[in-house]
């Protein structure tokens, strides 16, 4: 704004009220000023409507239309104004080159690299140790910062943690009871075949990590031989009709919610990664590349679906650190 | 009075030179200009119902239950930023009109940037010595998209809750940090030690809209310093503006402006119904919702990551999900770069140091134009890309052969718009300067001796614009004598 254009200096340039520069855009400003007018008056209306309908509490599309009809209003109305009422020109104004004269641009460079120059040249020991000193706090800043914001993530399958601080845990265990999320023991009555049910190790209900789909593929006895999983080392893991896979996406996480009986395929509604149930969950179609990991599952004398082992690879999204 | 209190507010601070300048500004009118005060008057709604928002939300992950007015939820356990989203919605007066307001401003907040990108790139406005504002408009227009994302995960229901769990998997498919980063983020591995919210809730509110102001206030103040392009046109330059002064022109028509825009961002908070978080319910980890598409600035990105084909490389004890990490995060990170550094890239081609105060008309550079159009081509695509299943289950097509035809359509597409968009320039620009002005009218007359002729009609009321000449704006008039009634009579200026 320093740049101010020559007019300021000089006698101002006059202007006559009959100049056409000065003139009102409209053709006929008393009707514009009526139209301008009535506009406002509409607006100041609806400000009152909305000051009312606020007062008997009404819905929030009377709110609304009250509101947008005083906005609208008066907004129409100081448009029309500027418009077409007050003067439109045009106007000139001279721009100025952004850049100094090159004796200014050497005069600063000069005052950085011959006045600074000189301190730093001077004081080479001071200079090092105020780099070092910054260099160092920016470091350990950045520990509160960063570090202290959460947990390292646990570095192997070997360090078990919890789920809250490894990826590559879950709370399945050996002999878990399969639970519903409110709690309730999965029996093996409980589903016919198609059925689907998401089931949590008992007593961590509703866990992200630990999320499982139960489905049973046919209803086979418990003197049947399993059902027939065409998955390498997992053939025989249908035991009376049931598999249980992670129901973590290894795409990105989303919860694979959608089964397709008819063509026994279960498709993330995120992505549309579709994964076939009869073959240990290999994806058949979609972004994922890996299959969902599998659960062992067993039925305990008492009829009571439990876990017969826990996952043998991390669930979920692919990481750096997964081996 | 005024200028007793001028003269106060003078002698301490000296503004009457700078604050008469700025008065004075000239700004060239043309209907693209006003897009970019779109984003403005959007932003200033967003701070406006967000702080509103603000004093009823509740940034808390823990779980309550639920007693208010909406009886579906009542008790229910749900977390308090969802209870406290749905209460303001119903049991805060204008609650809902706030919150959906907020969330349409939003997407006009980033509707709008974009749109006024489109113009500055396509006309050129980019160009020295504009690349600055050039790349702190960018910076907002990230900023703007994390920050949607941020808003509209807060009230914790299942669709958006779906999408925090997906940027969590995405921040883990970074080589290396990756799951530090998620880590760190989350306050542990997902859904996390119950802080993502209040988190989210901080960089929302404070952190990213600290840094829209500040960029914002650069923004327009490299453009009161550096002064609005304009289009060339009767007695405009390269030295020079041409248009209406800032008082009282054109401070009236924004004014204006700024209520329209505000008004018809109401109208669709209060009749248009965006994010019902009540029948979407509580986010669970282990739930989902079929056919849920994210807002639209975040479209191109859920796209991408759909059409991509499932590479995961494995290998040295290691994996890097490509299927995740090239569509989620090198594929926005290179449009951004490019992005940014378009001013750099033309120059570096074009070896034009010049300033350049006069914009282009896109047909006039068709290289630049056919780039710009092939960019949005490729972003339009991918963005109808996140919605394969509606359009597979629309158009009752095999899922497979929506997804087949976009990983098509999507690296192709930018070609063929690219070459379409360069042809059409060339030929509209060879086709001469009156392409687009209104024809006259021939008429057929036969003269004296039996000849037939034509000869162009009589100009009809529109046909030629005519443009007075631009003088400096004056500060004084005169008082209409009636020696000025002859025209070029003596003016007498008033001091």
């Amino acid at each position: 704004m320093s740049d101010r254009d020559p007019i300021v200096e000089g006698p101002l340039p006059p202007a006559a009220l009959d100049d056409p520069h000065l003139q009102p855009l409209a053709k006929n400003p008393g009707r514009t000023e009526g139209i301008a007018a009535l506009s406002m008056i509409v607006g100041f209306l609806g400000f009152l409507g909305f000051g009312f309908t606020y007062w008997i509490n009404a819905s929030t599309q009377w709110l609304a239309l009250t509101l947008g009809i005083g906005m609208l209003g008066l907004g129409a109305g100081v448009i029309a104004w500027g418009k077409y009422l007050m003067p439109q020109g045009p106007f000139v104004e001279e721009r100025h080159d952004f850049h100094s004269t090159e004796p200014e641009r050497k005069a600063m460079t000069a005052v950085i690299t011959e006045r600074g120059g000189m301190v730093i040249k001077r004081r080479k020991l001071l200079t090092g140790l105020f780099a070092a000193g910054s260099a160092v706090m920016g470091v350990v800043l950045l520990f509160p910062l960063i570090r202290s914001l959460g947990p390292k993530p646990a570095k192997s399958e070997q360090t078990f943690g919890t789920t809250d601080n490894s990826l590559y845990t879950t709370n399945w265990r050996q002999g878990s009871l399969v639970t519903t999320v409110d709690g309730r023991q999965v029996r093996v009555d409980d589903l016919q075949t198609g059925g689907v049910l998401t089931v949590f190790p008992r007593g961590h209900e509703g866990a992200s990590a630990d999320q499982v789909i139960l489905i049973r593929l046919a209803e086979l006895g418990p003197n049947d031989p399993p059902y027939q999983i065409e998955a390498p080392g997992k053939t025989e893991w249908g035991v009376q009709g049931y598999v249980a896979y992670s129901k973590l996406c290894t795409h990105l996480g989303c919860p694979v919610g959608l089964y397709q009986q008819q063509t026994q395929q279960l498709v993330c509604p995120c992505h549309q990664s579709i994964f076939n149930v009869n073959a240990g969950c290999v994806p058949e179609f979609g972004p994922a590349a890996r299959p969902l990991p599998m659960l062992p599952i067993t039925v305990d004398s008492q009829g009571r679906l439990r876990a017969n082992g826990t996952f043998n690879e991390a669930v979920g999204p692919g990481f750096w650190e997964r081996p | 009075m005024i200028d007793k209190s001028l003269r106060w507010i003078d002698d301490r601070l000296g503004i009457a030179k700078g604050g008469r300048t700025f008065l004075d500004k000239i700004f060239p009118d043309h209907w693209s200009f006003m897009l970019g005060e779109i984003a403005l008057y959007s932003f200033i709604l967003l701070l406006a119902t967000g702080v509103f928002l603000s004093l009823y939300y509740v940034p808390s992950a823990h779980e309550i239950v639920y007693h208010g007015t909406y009886v579906p939820l009542q008790g229910q356990r749900v977390s308090e930023a969802y209870a406290s989203s749905v209460s303001l919605s119903f049991d805060v007066r204008t609650g809902l009109l706030m919150r959906q307001a907020h969330h349409w401003a939003a997407d006009i907040f980033l509707g709008s940037i974009a749109v006024h990108m489109a113009r500055v790139f396509f006309t050129g406005a980019f160009r020295k010595p504009r690349e600055f504002n050039w790349l702190v408009g960018v910076s907002m227009l990230i900023l703007g998209i994390v920050n949607g994302f941020l808003g509209y995960s807060l009230p914790d229901d299942l669709v958006s809750g779906t999408g925090i769990r997906i940027a969590f998997s995405i921040i883990e498919s970074i080589p290396v940090v990756g799951s530090y980063l998620g880590f760190f983020l989350f306050g542990g591995n997902y859904p996390g030690s119950g802080v993502i919210i209040p988190r989210f809730f901080t960089i929302h509110v404070l952190i990213v809209p600290a840094l829209i102001v500040g960029l914002l206030a650069a923004h327009l103040g490299l453009l009161v310093k550096q002064k609005h392009t304009q289009f060339p046109g009767k007695g405009r330059t390269e030295k020079n503006v041409v248009g209406t002064p800032m008082f009282p022109t054109f401070i009236a028509k924004t004014t204006g402006f700024l209520f329209m825009s505000t008004a018809v961002t109401f109208l669709l908070g209060g009749f248009a119904q965006i994010n019902p978080v009540w029948q979407f319910g509580q986010y669970q980890p282990y739930q989902i919702s079929y056919a849920v598409q994210p807002d639209w600035y975040m479209g191109w990105l859920d796209g991408a990551l759909r059409i991509m084909p499932s590479w995961e490389w494995v290998g040295w004890g290691h994996t890097l999900p490509l299927m995740v990490f090239l569509p989620a995060v090198v594929f926005p990170g290179l449009i951004f770069t490019i992005l940014m550094a378009w001013p750099f890239i033309e120059t570096a081609w074009t070896k034009d140091r010049e300033y350049h105060n006069l914009l282009d008309r896109p047909r006039d550079r068709p290289k630049r134009t056919a780039a710009g159009a092939a960019m949005l081509t490729l972003l339009l695509m991918v963005f109808f890309a996140s919605s394969t299943d509606v359009l597979a289950n629309f158009f009752q097509l095999p899922l497979e052969a929506v997804l087949w035809f976009f990983r098509f359509v999507v690296p192709l597409s930018p070609i063929v718009a690219y070459y379409l968009t360069y042809k059409i320039c060339v030929e509209m620009r060879e086709a001469g300067e009156d392409v687009g002005e209104r024809k006259r009218a021939l008429v057929v007359k036969r003269t004296a001796e039996g000849e037939y002729i034509t000869e162009p009609s009589l100009p009809r009321p529109g046909d030629g614009h005519v443009e007075l000449d631009a003088i400096p704006l004056p500060t004084f008039i005169d008082t209409a004598g009636p020696e000025l009634a002859t025209p070029g009579g003596v003016r007498r200026v008033i001091r």
